[in-house]
């Protein structure tokens, strides 16, 4: 660390220990096919996968299971070979513990593969092309956000990115599922960035990886030798270092604006696990069916990383690495901002970095105090916002007073609520107002929508009524008319007649 | 050259006059607040308040003839807003506030009679003579007025279903 660094360390976050090793160090593990897995069917931002099997149809490893819906959405691939068994509900891997439709597939044990398109020379294919190969892999991004890959490769394209940012902070205490997959497949990883460089266009990579792992460095180090685009920066090991902004912040100096995309300075972010999905999609015409995930936490008998296929439920692999004990607390994700599973017959999706099974102890969860205006919060909110008075005014139910102390600027990474001397739910207020205020922003959509149908309905009746009275005053003419005409033969008779 | 420029003045103040005078005594009567109430009212035009419509509920309650609790659609929370529009205060749990609903056939007893598809001022329901009819959830309302119509009670209106995307976390207990 430099000087500059020194007097310059950033001053937001928190510095929680890892707890990431003897986890990290283990070697990683390989889960044999479970006897049946549950692929969700929404396991991404965006659009939920529209199924295109039947049940009782039998499908190969990664055979397409659902296709993507809409212009953000990723489809699902098949993760074992076997029969399709239903397409129904499963619990999700959310807080709300609802279900969520998945299709489930029976395993035959075989685990043949379908036969994969893989590509020789990624770098002699047209950007596009990547992009299509990428999204028909299902690839999203695997830091958690799950974003489909191949959107943002296009939005990278058409922004003219220069600089791509590879997410390899891994800053969620326990986890350590990225700092495997950069220890054991770095060749993977660089490769994979080298192909999103291409898809996107950049002329640099900067991989940020936390300074707490140096074998994780010194292996991408090696593997990145050969290509001096392809830049290893070791950053601080600092909460939320893993948040794009902040890591944006941290290697490029840059500060993405409120309210704007990474790439409108000029960057783009992927995760390290995203950039190994990838290669694995273009260079093995691989679907994204299976996936690193951490297993760690005090029940857990042998914490370490389980390289497992997608679907397959929580208790399973929980179950291959031995309990010590009854888990307290399941939790998806990192302990910062993991999702709590109220039981483990949930099934591993994408998004999914690590499993944390809590013990008593690590789980209890102190009582609340008043708030004693400390301001340790505010110290260490890396969005530099003022959690105290936001919550303050949410507590009170004034959502909009919150929304002035920029709510929507927070990026719920529950700094505020650790620090907090007073054990005050911080963050939990913050994500229940900014739940309020979107199911607010829909309701209004829904109320416009609901005008502009009266709109069009009243316009229908009157256009309807309209030409319905068109209609009948064109028959009575029609009908006069031909009684003129049945008149006027008749006088012409007569007229004759007399004549 | 004097003539023209005297003329086109008389002309001028003679038509101004004349505009000034008829803005002021053939001005159509609104109260200004009308349209921001119309606004936060459904716009469904429902009826259930009584009103013919939107329009005239939020020209009732501009003149302070109906209380803010006359939108069985917007629930409670239109009715807090229309309250601390109007600057009137309210006793909100009387208002029974069944959250946002949904109008649902049932379609073993639907006989394809088109009664509740007129009805619809939002044009939510599909059907045809003889044909078992459907509601798009995403077209409705909610206002009930298909309801009444239907000969079989076939419509029903049912609370709309929370799936992950709906879902909110709750407030954390006040301590």
């Amino acid at each position: 660390m430099g000087l500059f660094e020194k007097i310059f360390k950033p001053q937001w976050g928190v510095h929680p220990d890892d707890h990431k090793r003897p986890a990290a160090d283990a070697a990683l593990r390989f889960l044999p096919a479970p006897a049946q897995v549950h692929m969700p069917l929404h396991q991404h931002v965006g659009g939920a996968a529209r199924p295109v099997v039947a049940v009782g149809q039998k499908v190969l490893k990664g055979q397409i299971l659902a296709e993507a819906r809409g212009n953000i959405s990723a489809p699902i691939h098949s993760p074992v070979s076997g029969v399709v068994r239903a397409i129904g509900e499963v619990t999700a891997p959310h807080a709300s513990g609802l279900d969520f439709p998945a299709i489930t597939v029976d395993s035959d044990f075989a685990d043949k593969w379908i036969e994969l398109d893989a590509v020789a020379d990624p770098f002699s294919l047209a950007p596009e092309e990547i992009a299509r190969r990428t999204a028909a892999a299902g690839v999203v991004g695997l830091g958690g956000a799950t974003f489909p890959s191949a959107v943002k490769f296009s939005l990278g394209k058409r922004l003219a990115v220069g600089t791509l940012i590879v997410n390899g902070g891994e800053c969620e205490p326990y986890l350590s599922s990225d700092d495997r997959i950069m220890r054991d497949f770095a060749d993977q990883v660089v490769d994979g960035v080298r192909i999103v460089m291409h898809a996107i266009g950049a002329a640099e990579a900067l991989v940020g990886i936390e300074d707490n792992k140096p074998e994780a460095i010194a292996a991408m180090r090696k593997a990145a030798a050969p290509f001096p685009d392809v830049k290893i920066r070791p950053v601080p090991a600092r909460y939320p270092m893993g948040s794009d902004k902040q890591l944006i912040e941290t290697l490029t100096g840059k500060e993405v604006p409120a309210n704007a995309r990474a790439a409108e300075v000029g960057v783009l972010v992927h995760n390290v696990s995203t950039c190994a999905a990838v290669h694995k999609a273009i260079r093995l015409g691989q679907p994204l069916v299976e996936r690193i995930v951490t297993i760690n936490g005090g029940a857990v008998a042998n914490p370490g990383n389980i390289y497992a296929p997608l679907g397959t439920l929580v208790d399973e692999i929980l179950a291959f690495c031995g309990l010590r004990e009854a888990p307290a607390r399941l939790v998806l994700g990192g302990p910062m901002m993991g999702t709590h599973l109220k039981h483990g017959k949930v099934p591993l999706v994408k998004g999914a970095s690590g499993i944390l099974a809590f013990n008593a102890v690590e789980a209890e969860i102190p009582e609340a105090g008043p708030c004693i205006r400390c301001g340790s919060c505010t110290k260490a909110c890396p969005m530099g916002l003022l959690p105290l008075e936001m919550a303050a005014r949410i507590r009170s139910g004034h959502l909009e007073d919150a929304v002035e102390f920029n709510l929507t600027d927070c990026i719920s990474c529950g700094c505020c609520a650790y620090v907090c001397p007073s054990h005050i739910p911080l963050v939990q207020y913050f994500v229940h107002a900014k739940g309020e205020l979107e199911a607010e922003e829909r309701t209004k959509l829904r109320s416009e929508a609901a005008k502009r149908l009266t709109e069009a309905r009243s316009g229908r009746l009157e256009r309807e009524a309209k030409e319905k009275a068109e209609a009948a005053a064109r028959r009575k003419a029609e009908r006069e008319a031909a009684k003129a005409k049945a008149k006027a033969p008749a006088a012409k008779n007569t007229e004759e007649a007399s004549a | 050259m004097l003539m023209a420029v005297g003329s086109l003045t008389v002309m001028g103040l003679a038509l101004g006059g004349l505009l000034g005078a008829a803005s002021r005594y053939l001005a159509v009567e609104e109260n200004p607040i009308e349209a921001e109430l119309q606004a936060m009212l459904p716009g469904s035009q429902c009826g259930q308040c009584g009103y013919v419509g939107c329009a005239q509920a939020a020209a009732a309650l501009a003149r302070g003839e109906a209380a803010v609790t006359l939108c069985p659609p917007g629930g409670k929370s239109v009715a807090e807003a229309l309250a601390l529009k109007l600057g009137v205060t309210v006793d909100l749990s009387a208002v029974e506030d069944k959250g946002p609903q949904l109008a649902r056939v049932t379609e073993e007893i639907c006989i394809g009679c088109c009664r509740c598809l007129k009805a619809c001022p939002t044009d939510a329901i599909v059907g045809a003579a003889k044909q078992i009819h459907n509601v798009i959830q995403d077209a409705c309302t909610g206002c009930g007025a298909c309801v009444d119509r239907c000969p079989t009670e076939a419509m029903n209106l049912v609370p709309m279903p929370v799936t992950l995307q709906h879902w909110i976390w709750p407030k954390p207990a006040v301590a």
